[in-house]
């Protein structure tokens, strides 16, 4: 089982209810967001291309930030997803530094926090907050290793990137183009 | 043209607009984690050889300060933990993949082992001292019989300790200006230079002088070696590489390294030191604190040009 999740940017409109819906579920401190919105512009005037994508940790499969922990704090949990054991984290920030996509940051209580992908909705069989409110079903979270999951077969037919491949930490999040 | 703005505002702390995590706490320690290796490697190495009735300064004397510089360092580190209750959680990991954690180990052997080292000279420095208890004695007989072994371990351990205050950051490869492999012997280098020219400060021996100031002038040599390498190594690179290379080469940082590290804190005080060499006068104090401060600076800069670099995406 490897989870992993696809942002269909051609019906993403960057409503930002996904950072809403994560903020409410996981009680994220005011001030602070585990996933954002960015609005990308190509072109010059009236040539103009817009791409949104709805960003969040990567869950990278080579990740960095699990590699550069020194307490083991930072780890991977069921279905390759990276967490965080906040009474194993000793705040040094050394994973924040490593992290490519700045997914990271410390809770005001000290510890480092992020996206879990929502893994206590989805060990109940449930989608993640964000993309379970999503209105334009832009987001598709599932399995990758089964062949039937609709993600699987998302990235099957679809034209897809992930974020900054180049820099070798095999990100779990691909955007559909 | 491309933009790229992040709509929902995500504005989180520490790490947004510029990712600035790390603040003075980081680079004091690794410049003080420097000297302490340094210092420790001149003790060590000159003991070796032999030498430590020629050298008292290096191999007696200067251990006294390892133990104190350590700890220093050590507390700042603590105050850079956001949850630093937790920092036993160091001690019951080892992470071999993790700069952090072998640090924190090596930090471990170290500290004991260079109070150790002193008690090896504590007579030699204080010879009139009253010990009291013969257990006392008995340990400092026990240690001197160690010597050699220590003294290796020691040139070993401090290696390890001078270099991984580079290795730590060039760890992360999400940093391009860290991301290279010079900054462990740019960092070692460094530190040993600062610990020459501090043994140079506190010497009382013209001999011992004018050995450290040839070793010191050969560090600095190396250093400004390194940094030339370290920019063409990133040059050479990728596009974020070259993006981090361009913050010191016309960008943000050009003036305070150009100018504060490599002309006031290294080719400066080698002038002075080739001076001194020549019987020249130069004030004692100069030099030590142009090394010894543009060191401080060159971590510094590091620190804060590498949380300012990135990927581009």
């Amino acid at each position: 089982m490897r989870y992993g999740m696809a942002v269909d940017t051609l019906k993403c409109v960057g409503c930002s209810d996904c950072v809403v819906a994560c903020q409410t579920e996981n009680d994220v401190p005011i001030g602070y967001c585990r996933d954002w919105i960015v609005e990308k512009t190509f072109g010059s005037y009236p040539e103009l291309q817009l791409e949104i994508r709805s960003e969040r940790c990567n869950h990278c499969a080579n990740a960095p930030c699990v590699r550069t922990c020194p307490t083991e704090a930072s780890h991977y949990g069921p279905g390759g997803v990276v967490l965080v054991e906040e009474n194993e984290c000793i705040g040094c920030k050394a994973c924040i530094t490593s992290c490519p996509y700045d997914a990271r940051f410390v809770h005001p209580e000290g510890y480092v926090d992020k996206c879990t992908f929502c893994i206590h909705r989805v060990e109940k069989g449930q989608n993640p907050a964000c993309v379970s409110v999503c209105p334009t079903h832009a987001m598709i979270f599932g399995d990758m290793d089964d062949p039937n999951s609709e993600l699987s077969k998302a990235m099957a037919t679809r034209k897809w990137k992930a974020l900054i491949p180049e820099a070798g930490t095999d990100p779990k999040v691909f955007y559909l183009l | 043209m491309i933009e790229e703005i992040i709509t929902s505002g995500r504005m989180n702390p520490e790490i947004d607009p510029v990712l600035h995590v790390w603040g003075w706490e980081i680079p004091f320690y690794l410049f003080l984690g420097g000297i302490a290796a340094g210092l420790l490697i001149f003790s060590a190495y000159f003991s070796l050889r032999g030498r430590e009735d020629e050298l008292p300064t290096a191999v007696k004397w200067m251990p006294l300060g390892v133990p104190v510089v350590i700890s220093v360092g050590l507390i700042a580190l603590l105050l850079d933990l956001s949850h630093v209750w937790y920092f036993w959680q160091l001690f019951t990991n080892i992470r071999w993949e993790s700069p952090m954690s072998w640090g924190a180990w090596t930090l471990t052997v170290i500290t004991p082992l260079s109070i150790a080292w002193i008690a090896i000279w504590i007579e030699d420095i204080f010879p009139n001292w009253d010990w009291k208890f013969e257990e006392v004695k008995t340990v400092i007989k026990w240690l001197k019989e160690q010597k050699r072994v220590l003294a290796q371990v020691l040139i070993l351990l401090s290696i390890i300790l001078g270099m991984y205050t580079g290795i730590l950051l060039s760890a992360f490869n999400a940093r391009p200006f860290w991301n290279t492999s010079i900054l462990g012997p740019l960092f070692l280098a460094s530190g040993l230079s600062a610990s020459a020219a501090l043994i140079v400060f506190f010497s009382k021996s013209e001999v011992e002088k004018r050995l450290f100031t040839r070793i010191d002038i050969i560090l600095i040599g190396i250093e400004l070696f390194l940094i030339v390498h370290l920019f063409m190594g990133h040059l050479a690179g990728t596009q974020v590489h070259i993006q981090a290379a361009e913050m010191f080469l016309g960008g943000p940082y050009t003036v305070v390294f150009w100018i504060f590290v490599v002309g006031m804190g290294l080719v400066l005080p080698v002038v002075l030191e080739l001076l001194e060499l020549k019987h020249k006068f130069i004030p004692a104090i100069v030099p030590v604190v142009l090394i010894v401060g543009g060191n401080l600076m060159l971590r510094f800069i590091v620190v804060s040009a590498g949380q300012a670099s990135r990927w581009l995406y």
